[in-house]
This record gives C-alpha cells, structure tokens and sequence, in this order.
C-alpha cells in the first residue's frame, strides 16, 4: 500500500517533469522569442533593432544559453513562485493567477456539489433496477445531457432564463463585486453537462453489482432488500464512480474554459484563452502547468482512493 | 477463403449489403468526394460542381444499409437517423435551393419574413446572411473534420495499444508513460496548446484530437489486447511461429473491433464539441465560410436579446443534434452487442 | 467408497415409502413449468417437473448444460431474474405453495429455513465485506441476535464446517482464504439457522479433486448431523452416488428419469441415462477392448425442441408415429420405489440387453522414443515492482527436474491439480518459454533452449497442441476452413491453393463435420464442434507428438466421449504421440498407456496405468484415486480425505512438496529433504520417503466388485451414513 502510494508519487513527478519539458519547449523557439521582444519594447522598436542589439537583449533576458539551461532557470523560477509577466494584463502572473484560481475553484466548488448528489442518486437509481421505466428514462436523458455541449446548453439557458424569462444575469463578470445569482447560470451549465457521465457510469456499476452472485447470495440469505442495497450492494457499486467523480477534475477544466469565456466570468480557464489568444506565452505556460498538476493530483487521488476502497487490492 | 464447391444460399440485397467490405466501398463513395469538396475544394476546378453527385445516392443506400442493421435497437435507429440526416445535407448542400450562405443580404431578419425579395425561413444573422442556408452549409467541415480527426486518432490510437499490449515489456513502459503525459493536460488545455503553437486550420484540428485522443484510443485497445491476448487461439499463432505483426494484426484486431467501434462514435461526439467549442473560442475553423461554432462566436455578442436569439439556438440546436446522433448509435450498438 | 451402495440398497426405498405416507415433504414441486421471457419471446427452460423431498432425504438432480437443473434451484428459491417466470405447477415447501407467499414472508423463508450453496464460492461472497460480517447477518437477521452473539455463532459454525483458525477467517476478506475455505464459508452461512432444505448448485465444480472430496465429505456429514434435507445438483454422476438417496434425470428441461440411486445406477428404464452411462469411462471400460459409445447428435436449442420426446432424435430405440406425438408423460416402472422415466416404450426395449458393446478395436504397437524428456527444470523469476521499485527477486518453481520419455504412438497422461505445473511444461515444449535447466528432445533435436521463433517449421510441425477452452481455441473473427488453411500453408504441407482447400475438407473429413463448415464461423459451432476443429487444425501438419490440454473436460459428458474417441482414432491411423494433461483419472484410466503424477511441479510418481492404479501408490496418487468420484455401485473405495489446500508454487514446502498433505508425513525428513526416486518395475518410479516395505504394503483404493458385496466395508462406513441408519431405525 505504502509502497503503490510511493511509486504512483514518482511517476507524477516524472510526468509532471516531462509535460512542463513539453510545454517550455514547443514554446522556445526564435518566433515567440520574437513575439516577447516586441510585447517587451513594442513593435516599432523590435523591427528597428539590429541583429547585434537584438542578440543583446537576448542576453539580458537569458535567453542566449543552451536549451537545457533555460528550462532550469525557468522551472527554477516557477519552483520559487516566480510564473513571469503577463504584458497583457501587466500584473505578474503569480498573483494574477492565483486571483483567477480561486474564482474558478468557486465555480468547481459549487458543480461538485450539486453534481455528485444528483448523479450518484440518479445512478443507483437507475443502477437498482435494471431495465425498469425510471431506469430507461434517468438512461436517456442523461444521454440527452451529455450529448448538448457545453456551449449549446450555456446558449439554450441563456435564452431561457437570461434574456426570455429574465430571472438571472446573462453575464457573470462580477463587474460590481461578488453577486452569487452571476454563478447560477455557470454552475448549472457544467453540471447539467457533465452529471450524465458520472450518472451512467454509477448506474453500469450498480447495475453490474445488482446482478452480481453475491447480491444473489445476499437476498438469498434471507436480509432485508434495504440492507442488501444499503449495505452490500453500494460498498461495492461506489467504487468505481468514486473514481470517476476525481477524474472529473480533469474535464471539468475543460469544460471551465468554454463556460467562462461564454458568460465572461474571470476565472482560470478565460485566461488560459486570452492569453493563448493575445499570446502572452508566460500566462499560457503557467496556467497549463496549473492544469497539469491538478489533473495529475486528481488521478492519484483517484489511484489511491481505488486502492483504499477496495479490500481486494488493498490487502493483497 | 474461398470453397468453390459451395454456393451459398440466396441472401436477401440488404442483407448482402451488410457485408463489410461492399458496407466499406459505399460509404467510401460518399465519403471521399465530401472530404475531397471541403478539404480541397478549391484545387477542384470545375470538378467541384459534380464532384459530389455520387455521394448522394450512396448516402441514401449506406442509410438503408444501417436500417437493416439496427433494426434491434430504436436508439440506435434514431441516432443513425440524426447522423444521416446531417450526412446527408453535407452531400447535398451544393444542390439544395438555397441562398449563398456568405452573402449578405438584410441584417436582423427574424424567422419566417419576407426581405428584399427573399423569405428567410430562420431569419438572417447580424450581417443579413441567410442563417438557414449557413446552418445547412455549417455541417460540412464540422462532419468531415471531425470524422478524419477521429479517425486519424484511432489509427494513432490503435497501433500503439496493439504494441503496447501485445509486445508489452518496455515497449508498453513507454507508450504507456508517454499517454499517461498527454493524458494528463486537460483536454482543452491541450487542444489550447497545440493549436495555439501550430496555428489554427482543419488539418492542425486533425492534429490536436490525435495528441488528445490517441492515449485514451491506446489505453481502451491496449486493455482489450490484454485480455485477448491470454485467448487460445492467440497461444495457438504463438506455438505456429506466427510473427508479433501477424498475430497483431490478423488474431487481436478483428477481436478488439466490437468495443472499439461502439468507442468510435462516442468519440465522434466529443470531437465535434471539440471542433465547434475551439471555433468558439476563435482556435478552430476560420471564417467566412459557415460553421457553427462560429456562428455562435459571431453572434455571442450581437444577439443578446432574446428577439434575436435565433441566432445563437439555431447552430447550438444544430450541433446537439449531431452529437446526440453519434451518442444514440454508441448506445444502441452497445446494447446490441451485449445481446450477443 | 460409496455411501448409497451400503446404506439404501434394498432397505431405503421401503423406510421411504412407508414415510411417505405419514409424513408431509419438506418440498414438492408439481407439473412445474418454468420460462425464460427474452426479446425473442418466451424460451421454455424447465417443463412439467416433479419432485417430492421427504425430510432427511438427499435428492440429486442431474444433467447436461443446459437441461435446466440450476433453473430448478433457483425457482425453488423464488428466484428467478427479471425475465424468469414460474408459467405452471406449484412449488410446496412444508405443504404451503411458495407462489403465494410475499415477498416478506419469502424472505423470512430465505437463509432460515432454506439455504443455498453456489458453484462459485468466490464469487458468492461479497469481496468488500469481512467473511464475519457475512455470516454474522443470518443470525441477526433471523433470530434477532446481538452483533456479539451472531459472531460467536459465527466462529462456532466455522469449527463445525472444519475451517482452521475461525478467528482469523473471521476477520479476512473472502479474497485472503482459499477456494476451498470459501465454500466452507458459504456452507457454514447456509447451515447458520439450521435449515430445513439446503440446496447445493455444483458446490464443487470449481475445486480440484482433492479439495473437492474433502467438501463431499462434509456435506454427507451434515446431513447426518442436522438431519438437514438436501437437494444437490450436479453434472457428475459419480458425485450423485456419493451424496444421495434419489436422483432425477434431466434432459432439455425435462426430468426423464426418477428413482432411488440404486434403480437408476443399476436398472435404469430411460435410453438417455443409459446413454449417459455409456459415455462415461467407468473402470472396466478399455479404449481398446470396450470403447465408450457416444450419444448421437447435440442436444436440442430450447426453442428448437422437437415434438414428442425430446431425446427422440437421439435415441436408439426411436419409434416414428409414437415418440414424436404429443406430451410424454412420466410412467412409473412396476416394483421399484417411485421410480419414473419418461419414455413410452419402456416395456418394448430389452434393458438387460447390455448397452451394445462398442466395436473393439486393436492395441497399437508402441514405436521407438518420440520425446525424451531430462532433468528438465523451469523457474520463473517474480520481480515486485517494475519500474521504480525494484523489490526483492522470488523463484517460482514451475517444473522441477521433469523426467520422462513418450514413445510413438503411445499415450501418456500426465495428471495433477491446479499449480502442478503441467501448463508450463506444454509452453516449454511449444516454445514459449525456455528451460532453465536439463534437456526435452523431440527425436534428437534439443527443444528445451529453442523458443519457437528459432524453430524451422518443420520442427514445429512435428508438436502441435490441442486446448481446453472449446470457447477459445479458435479465432471468432475467422472462418474455420481459413484457420485449418493457414495451418497447412505455414507449415508448407501444400503449397498449391487448390491444394490447401482440398486437404482442408478432407480433415474435416477426418474429424467428422460437414465439409460446408469450411466457409462457417466458429460462433455457429457448438462446444463439440469448435473441439474437433481444434483437432483437425492439430494434424493439419502431420505432428509426431500433441499435446492435448484436458481437451475434453469443458464439454458435456455425452459429447466427451464422442470427441475423446475421435482423437484415439485419429492418434491410432497416424501413430501420433499423444501428451494427455487431465486431472480426471477416470478418462486417464480410459485412455492412457501411461500415467506420469504430478504435484506442485514435481513428478511424484510414473508408470504404466495398470501401474498407477495398483499399489504400491505415491501417498498423493493414493489420495487422488480416492477423491476422484466413480458412477458405479459396483465399486467400492478407500476413504482417504486430505487435509489443507495445495501451497502456492511460490513458496513450496523445501522438502517433499506434498508433505504438508501427506497422511503418512515423517516428520523431520519429509519437510526438508527431497524425496529419493526408486523404480519399483522397469519404468515404475516413485518418489517418496516412505520405505519400500510401507509403500508394498498398500491396499488397492479402488475395488471392482459386485455391488451386492457389502460386508468387508469395516470401518470405511461414513458417519453420514451411520447417521442415516440410525434416524431411520428410530422412525
């Protein structure tokens, strides 16, 4: 147990260490070497620098050394905190993203909990009893769900609720400060896409539990159908959509970036666009980063948690 | 293999159609014109008018062919049903009566007025482009990039998981390593990444789902080679002297298709939200010509006021149709599968 | 030894009877019908199904896969899936019809007064739940115990079950115990409340022989001790004898024939039991002098049941006009005790006739040494944690110190349970693995050290393999006639296509298919089918030595015997060395010219078969003759019941490998040092510890006699048998 936890640690530090190796690399080269002079001294003043002066201020950046030594210096940096300069919003990216970070984590904060209830519910449902009427209507329309992206179920409660019925702000800017009502439409909008997957997946395990021997054995040893549910049925059934749910993170900032950048709330994932789009490469590299070691947590979270849940690995 | 002294019974057309391979040449005949028209379109010449004409009735007959197959399951039915019809606009859009989707003709049209001598049965966009025409042309490049994006991603996909699970060894230790990298930049990060560094176009698309599909595809094959590959049949091969390629391709592939197939059209619903959702986000297909995701784009800013709002549901309607499509015929070519 | 054949005999049928009058079943089912509904409409699974169980009673059902003896079970349980329905009869237990009973009122029923036993005890277990917790429910639930009280219950029924440190298992996960503890676990939960009727589904279809006579044993002495009625379900007509008072008979969903063990065993009245019978290779039975007869054709698809009788298409003694006409009904045969078959020409057909002796055939010579195995030794080396943790190396010890040698045309058998090492020793042979040590040489070239890819093709040619798994050993995605094609071209036996086709209908041909087979797809063929394809694809290279993997132990009896005497035919035509792995003794004894006795990967004894099933016997061949159920009443056993479970290969005993069994272990030596081999005929070896004096005076295990012979049983009457004796004299 000790021993899977240790090595699962080193493979996310490895692949920690070879995604940021990725990331730094394909944006090391002479074009967005260009690009950050001209965001640095401006266009007029990069295109009327001679080589020499340009080799200079290469120099002064650091950015003259062998490739192996800029990336040093540059995870060096990220290691101390320094992320770099964001000359698009001309703020430090450190505290730019950590501002942006803890809004999207209010947003993720809110999905999970609306969407691990009603998915696990709905999935145990539907999981119990195989086949039945409520079972094929929680089937599809979690189909249904999931199958409107992200961007078209934003549209469709937009219309709806925002500019139709009038109940709840189109935007989420927080222009004027914190308003809870600007993160209804958001929330919902990933929950209502993303708790289909989580649904099904809960309903296929229980479903699989439910027709599985043991239940047969439960229910044959005379207990009561509560406590075969309750008691012999979700111990097992949950496990695997326990999983699912910390995986989840994984989507969820995907589905962060379109989500923000529709109803324009400032969080993580609308940076993570206005930086590519500006580029603002520092921004870009430090947010993707971010990105990857949460994702990377989240699946040793996930790993370990499986492990822990199931007494067949766990004692083995 | 072939026994001439047999003549196998008379089997009805449908039913011979179902076979894979004249399955395959048919849906080869109505695929390779389309992804000719949009990818290349403009190399065509004056091909470009009839190149299309036979993708038609082939769209028509593989729909027939896929009734027949499906007939087990209305999910699957319905979900075929949506596919096609968008399958078949993209083939026919050319020969449909239908206004040109790029020009503009009156700004703020709502549906079902007359305007200029024209009647916009969905009204116009912001620019007075007819939204009926651009919706039906929008179907083209979402269809054909995604479908080749997908496709270029399970070949990637496939290959590696074969290898990884059949060779196994260090072989797997890396390929798995490597996926493990990938997998874990989320997926819109990455497709934030890659296109922001190679630009954005169709072909650059292509690239992206392969980088964020491939390990998923190799992991879901490398899985089912695993457990195949401890079949009889395969230690059969092995003890014949069968080499590693062979057996790979001619003793594991065939018996991975099922789940990989029923994966496929799950996966061609997640890449065309991914196709649309980077148009959106200014990453994907660029303008003129119509697309959904940006005609969403186009009118995010413009239509917010719930009298033009057509705008903006007409494309998100469009789009959900498509990929509910793919998902419905995932979900009845699973259940199908588990009869058996 | 057998329990039916010195208890019942002629006293039982008459106690029952006159039981029968006094006293009301435990459970009785009536014209029971029961149907499976499914997308393709109703599949009839069991029809017009009777049973009538006096209390104490132990009732055997038996039956091909398929014939819908484990549907019975589970109907009796009321439990019957979503798409399984009870369409007829009734189910009576203790004279109340269960189909009227509630839901609650059947759960009160479940677990206390009827209790089951599953085919799987791993999988009937809850894996997320300690073995305690598990059983500690039946009391709660039932009698309304403490947590404390239910699981002193609990530890005490553990002990009963004759599980070691109750404590311990108490508190582990099903996972952490062996098969065979977990059936005991099962059967502890079972027998918690005291049940009234215990059903038993194939309880030990999933352990190996040893282990299985060891839960066989307990079972008996349950039903001695709590008086418990049972009715115990299985495939094994021998397992039947062992355990029960009464069997019936199914076929296609159909009970064909009822009565007590001794009517069926010794004057069954249906064509289809006799059939059964004459397809299982009793002792006696000789693949030369008495080969055994296969039942013609397949069993019939439920929806494709033919009219009249559904055995009619199979049967010898078919009559056209009488046997397919209508319902047949359950006759009773004259002078017997509640004895049924369900055949209309009971009267007309000569029962004493014998079964039609199969066509003799004559003995093969044996040839020149084939393949020579040497001192061949094979270890596996377990790295923990592959990549980043390189943990500390463990030795597996699959194959040590293999010696034998195989002769043309000669079978030799080579018998063990799971973890003996006769599955790594076929992937040495074919090339998958090498040696560690010592030499295997097919005529004189070294195999041992070649893996396949080095091999010409030619020598592989020469050794080719048969599997176990009908499901698996072909490819589904090919057709059959291209699998047997790619065979002969890789191999170079035909070059010319048309050549390739030819020499592929003509081994199907051989194996006795269809020749149209060539174009089918291997999910159209049934279990028998796919086997003899699997045959055909073995000697499409004209090999000099198969190795045939238990190629008939996953098929149903009535197909066993028809494909275990296709490959005696073809081995004699071709004088192919056959390599036999089997751990049924039974068709070894059938087939084999020879026995080589494995355990834990160590041969613990080889020589001829008359050799092998005549003392002086290896302490573990001693026990596996024992274990090994026979379906003859004629024949009595010597009860010898191991102890424990076979160790993991990889961590042996560092001595004798089955001194932790052994009845006869020395202490001291046994456990430490390596048993000497000594010959005792030319060819004969055994390695043991035991003297020659002690192991030339063992008594044989298995004695043919006539089954009227009871007096010399002595002290082998088995307490479940003595009991029964006893209650019987008290009522």
């Amino acid at each position: 147990m000790v021993k899977l936890i240790g090595r699962r640690l080193i493979q996310m530090v490895l692949i920690i260490l070879v995604a940021s190796l990725l990331l730094f690399a394909i944006f090391d080269t002479p074009e967005f070497k260009r690009r950050l002079a001209v965001q640095e001294l401006g266009g007029f003043a990069v295109s009327a620098l001679s080589q020499d002066a340009y080799n200079e201020w290469l120099a002064r950046r650091g950015l003259d050394v062998p490739f192996y030594q800029r990336y040093f210096n540059w995870i060096g940096k990220i290691v101390q905190g320094d992320f770099g300069f964001s000359y698009e919003k001309n703020r430090p990216v450190g505290p730019l993203l950590a501002d942006r970070l803890a809004n999207t984590g209010i947003l993720a904060l809110c999905v999970f909990a609306l969407m691990i209830p009603i998915s696990l519910t709905l999935g145990v449902l539907s999981g119990m009893r195989e086949g039945s009427g409520l079972d094929r209507s929680i089937t599809f329309l979690s189909v249904f769900t999931t199958s409107i992206p992200e961007i078209a179920t934003a549209i469709i409660l937009t219309v709806v609720f925002a500019l139709g019925l009038g109940l709840l702000p189109a935007k989420s800017a927080m222009i004027a400060g914190f308003d809870p009502w600007q993160l209804v439409l958001p929330v919902l909008t990933l929950v209502i896409y993303d708790f289909g997957y989580v649904a099904r997946m809960t309903r296929a395990s229980m479903a699989e539990v439910m027709t599985s021997q043991y239940i047969r054995t439960a229910i044959l040893k005379g207990i009561p159908y509560r406590r075969v549910v309750m008691k012999h049925a979700l111990r097992n059934a949950l496990i695997a959509p326990f999983t699912v749910i910390v995986l989840q993170m994984n989507w969820l900032l995907s589905g962060v970036v379109v989500v923000e950048v529709f109803f324009e709330y400032d969080g993580f994932g609308k940076l993570l666009l206005e930086a590519a789009l500006f580029p603002d490469v520092e921004v870009v590299q430090a947010c993707t980063l971010v990105a990857v070691v949460v994702a990377v947590t989240s699946q040793i979270i996930s790993d370990v948690g499986y492990t822990f849940l199931n007494p067949r690995i766990r004692f083995s | 293999m072939a026994v001439t002294s047999l003549s196998p019974p008379p089997v009805p057309l449908l039913k011979r159609l179902q076979k894979p391979r004249i399955a395959a040449l048919i849906f080869a005949i109505a695929w390779l014109p389309l992804m000719a028209y949009v990818m290349a379109g403009d190399q065509l010449g004056d091909l470009e008018q009839y190149v299309l004409v036979p993708a038609i009735p082939a769209v028509i007959l593989l729909y027939l062919i896929c009734m027949a197959a499906f007939r087990e399951s209305w999910i699957a039915l319905l979900g075929a049903t949506l596919v096609f019809f968008w399958f078949f606009i993209a083939v026919a859009a050319p020969y449909l009566p239908l206004i040109d989707p790029n020009k503009p003709i009156a700004p703020f049209t709502t549906p079902l007025t007359e305007k200029s001598g024209f009647f916009f049965w969905l009204g116009t966009d912001f620019k007075g482009r007819d939204m009926l025409s651009r919706t039906l042309w929008g179907c083209q490049r979402v269809l054909v990039w995604g479908v080749t994006a997908t496709f270029v991603a399970y070949v990637v996909g496939t290959a590696f998981g074969l290898i990884a699970g059949y060779i196994s060894g260090w072989w797997d230790e890396v390929i798995s390593f490597l996926a493990n990298v990938l997998l874990s930049f989320p997926v819109m990060v990455l497709f934030i990444v890659i296109l922001n560094y190679l630009g954005p176009s169709g072909f650059n698309i292509v690239i992206a789902v392969t980088f964020a599909s491939a390990p998923a595809i190799m992991r879901i094959v490398r899985g089912l080679v695993l457990d195949v590959k401890t079949r009889d049949y395969v230690f059969a091969a092995q003890t014949r002297g069968e080499s590693a390629l062979w057996i790979m391709v001619v003793e594991l592939l065939p018996n991975v298709r099922g789940p990989i197939i029923v994966d496929a059209c799950l996966r061609l619903g997640y890449t065309t939200v991914a196709i649309t959702t980077l148009t959106f986000l200014g990453l994907g297909l660029q303008p003129p010509d119509p697309d959904w995701g940006l005609m969403i784009k186009e009118s995010a800013k413009t239509a917010m006021l719930f009298k033009f709002s057509y705008m903006l549901l007409i494309p998100a309607l469009s789009v959900s149709s498509l990929i509910l499509g793919f998902n419905l015929m995932a979900d009845g070519l699973r259940e199908m599968s588990l009869r058996d | 030894m057998s329990m039916a054949s010195d208890t019942s005999g002629g006293t039982a049928p008459a106690a029952q009877a006159g039981e029968g009058t006094s006293q009301i079943p435990v459970l009785e089912c009536r014209n029971l019908s029961i149907s499976y509904f499914t997308r393709a409409g109703e599949i009839p699974a069991v029809a017009d199904f009777n049973l009538t169980l006096m209390p104490g009673e132990s009732h055997g059902i038996v039956g091909e896969s398929g014939c819908g003896k484990s549907t019975v079970a589970l109907a009796i349980m009321q439990y019957m899936g979503r798409n399984g329905r009870i369409v007829g009869g009734e189910i009576l237990f203790n004279g109340r019809d269960m189909r009227a009973m509630s839901e609650e009122e059947l759960r009160l029923l479940r677990g206390s007064q009827i209790a089951m036993v599953y085919q799987e005890p791993m999988a009937s277990l809850n894996p997320a739940m300690r073995v305690g917790d598990q059983l500690a429910e039946v009391p709660i639930y039932h009698e309304g115990a403490s947590k404390e009280e239910a699981l002193e219950r609990a530890r005490a029924m553990l002990e009963s079950v004759r599980l070691p440190e109750p404590e311990r298992i108490l508190r582990s996960y099903p996972h952490q115990i062996s098969g065979g503890q977990q059936q005991r676990v099962v059967i502890a939960m079972a027998l918690l409340s005291s049940p009234k009727l215990l059903l038993l589904d194939e309880p030990t279809t999933a352990l190996d022989v040893t282990v299985e006579a060891g839960i066989v044993d307990l079972i008996r002495e349950i039903a001695a001790e709590f008086g418990t009625s049972m009715i115990y379900i299985s495939h094994n007509l021998g397992l039947i004898l062992e355990t029960c008072d009464r069997i019936t008979v199914m076929y296609s969903g159909e009970a064909v024939e009822v009565g007590t063990v001794e009517d069926v065993f010794e004057a069954m009245r249906h064509p289809y039991t006799r059939g059964l019978f004459a397809s299982i290779p009793l002792p006696g039975a000789d693949k030369n002098a008495r080969p055994l007869i296969a039942i013609p054709g397949q069993l019939p698809l439920p929806h494709e049941r033919p009219p009249g009788c559904n055995f009619g298409p199979r049967c010898d003694y078919f009559k056209a006009g009488l046997c397919d006409r209508g319902e047949i009904p359950m006759l009773p045969i004259s002078g017997d005790d509640r004895h049924f078959s369900r055949c209309l020409r009971i009267e007309e057909i000569d029962w004493h006739a014998g079964l039609g002796e199969g066509i003799g055939k004559v003995a093969t010579e044996k040839g020149d040494v084939v393949l020579k195995v040497d001192d061949m030794t094979k270890h596996y080396e377990i790295e923990e944690g592959a990549l980043f943790f390189s943990g500390e190396a463990k030795t597996v010890k699959a194959n040590e110190k293999l010696s034998f040698e195989a002769r043309e045309a000669e079978t030799v058998a080579i018998v063990g349970e799971s973890g003996c090492g006769k599955s790594t020793f076929a992937k040495v042979l074919m090339g998958l693995e090498e040696a560690t040590a010592g030499k295997v040489l097919l005529g004189n070239v070294e195999l041992g050290h070649m893996p396949v890819d080095r091999r010409g093709p030619e020598t592989i040619s020469k050794l080719q393999m048969i599997f176990q798994n009908p499901f698996d050993t072909l490819n589904p995605s090919h057709t059959v006639g291209g699998q047997i094609a790619r065979v002969i071209r890789k191999f170079g036996v035909e070059k010319d296509e048309a050549k390739v086709q030819e020499r592929v209908l003509e081994l199907l041909d051989i194996v006795k298919l269809p020749r149209d087979f060539a174009l089918r797809r291997p999910r159209q063929l049934s279990g028998g089918q796919k086997q003899r394809v699997g045959i055909a694809r073995a000697f499409a290279g004209n090999p000099a030595v198969v190795i045939a993997d238990e190629p008939v132990s996953a098929l149903d009896v009535s197909v066993q015997a028809a494909v275990t005497e296709l490959l005696m035919d073809i081995q004699r035509e071709n004088r192919t060395t056959l390599l036999f792995i089997s751990h049924d003794l039974s068709v070894v004894r059938y087939l084999s010219d020879r026995i080589v006795v494995m355990y834990l990967g160590q041969i613990m004894e080889q020589g001829s078969t008359e050799e092998i099933f005549a003392p002086p016997y290896h302490p573990y061949t001693e026990a596996l003759l024992s274990a090994v159920p026979i379906a003859d009443t004629k024949v009595t056993k010597r009860h010898i019941v191991l102890s424990g479970e076979i160790p993991s290969a990889s961590d042996p005993p560092a001595g004798c490998p089955f001194c932790t069994r052994c009845p006869y272990v020395i202490e001291g030596t046994c456990e430490t040092e390596p048993p000497p081999i000594r010959e005792f005929q030319p060819g004969h070896r055994i390695a043991c510890h035991l003297s020659e004096e002690t192991l030339s005076a063992m008594q044989p295990v298995i004695q043919i006699g006539d089954g009227t012979e009871k007096g010399d049983k002595g002290d082998e009457v088995s307490p479940a048998a003595a009991a029964e004796s006893a209650r019987r004299s008290d009522a």
